[in-house]
C-alpha cells in the first residue's frame, strides 16, 4: 500500500470522524477519585483467604487440640 | 522523603498532589481516544485508581507521566474492547457542528462505521497516528510496544478500513 492511500485515508478520517469534544478537563476529579479509595479498601481480602480463615475456625471447633500448635507457629 | 517515593510507599496526600498534578494531561491523552468527554473523565479516575493500586510496584526512580500514560492507554484500550460491539452508529448521525462541505454526510457515515469496526487495537493506533498525528514513538512508548509494531498496526488498520470501505461500497479513489 503506497503512503499516499495512508494519507488519504488520513483526510478522510480526519474529516469523517467527530473531533474530541472537550479536550481540556474543565473540573477536578480529586473528590471521584476519593470517593473510589473510600468504596474499595487499598488491600482488599481476596476470598480464598477468607476461605483459609474459616477453615481454620472450624479445624479449631472441631480439634481444640490443635490451637497450642498453632499458637506455636504464630 | 521525595514525593514519587512517599507516593509508592502509601501517602495518600503524595498520592493527591500526583493526581491534581496529572490529571489533567491524562484526560487530555484518554479523550483523543475514546473521542468522548464523560466516558475520558471515568478513565482518568480508573486510571488512576489502577495507579494507586500499583503504586507499591513503581519504582520511585523511574518516570510517572509515561507509567500513567501507559496505564491510561490500557484503560482505553479495555473500555474499546468492551464497548466495540456496542458500537453501533446511529443510522441518523446528528449534524455535524463543523460540517465539511467537501465530504457527503453518507461518506462520513461509512467511514465512521468502518472505523468502528477495527479490532480495539488497531483503532487506538489508527486514532492516535492518523487522527491525531502522534508520533509512532509516543504511541509504541504509550501502548508499550515497539514503533515497528505500532508502524505494522497502522498499515493493517488502513488495509482493514480500505477493506471495510469496499464492502461499503465506498471507494477511496472516488469519495462516495
Amino acid at each position: 500500500m503506497s503512503d499516499l492511500n495512508e494519507k488519504e485515508m488520513r483526510e478522510l478520517l480526519k474529516r469523517s470522524v467527530d473531533p474530541s469534544e472537550k479536550p481540556e478537563l474543565e473540573r477536578d476529579l480529586w473528590p471521584q477519585m476519593l470517593q473510589r479509595i473510600d468504596r474499595h479498601p487499598a488491600t482488599p481480602v481476596a476470598w480464598f483467604d477468607w476461605a483459609l480463615a474459616a477453615l481454620l475456625g472450624a479445624a479449631c471447633l472441631l480439634f481444640p487440640g490443635i490451637i497450642p500448635a498453632l499458637l506455636y507457629h504464630f | 522523603m521525595e514525593l514519587l517515593e512517599r507516593f509508592a510507599a502509601g501517602d495518600l496526600d503524595a498520592f493527591e498532589t500526583l493526581f491534581r498534578g496529572h490529571q489533567r494531561e491524562v484526560y487530555g491523552w484518554i479523550v483523543r481516544i475514546v473521542r468522548d468527554s464523560g466516558i475520558a473523565e471515568d478513565l482518568t479516575v480508573e486510571t488512576f485508581w489502577r495507579i494507586y493500586r500499583s503504586r507499591a510496584r513503581f519504582d520511585p526512580k523511574g518516570n510517572f507521566n509515561a507509567w500513567a500514560r501507559r496505564i491510561a492507554t490500557n484503560a482505553a484500550l479495555d473500555h474499546l474492547r468492551r464497548t466495540r460491539s456496542e458500537t453501533e452508529l446511529p443510522e441518523d448521525l446528528p449534524a455535524d457542528p463543523r460540517p465539511d462541505p467537501a465530504i457527503a454526510r453518507e461518506t462520513r457515515l461509512s467511514v465512521r462505521k468502518a472505523f468502528a469496526a477495527l479490532p480495539p487495537k488497531y483503532r487506538l493506533v489508527a486514532t492516535l497516528a492518523l487522527i491525531e498525528e502522534e508520533s509512532y514513538e509516543n504511541i509504541a512508548q504509550a501502548a508499550g510496544v515497539s514503533a515497528s509494531v505500532v508502524k505494522v498496526r497502522v498499515f493493517r488498520a488502513v488495509r482493514m478500513l480500505r477493506k471495510q470501505l469496499a464492502c461499503l461500497h465506498f471507494s477511496i479513489g472516488g469519495k462516495t
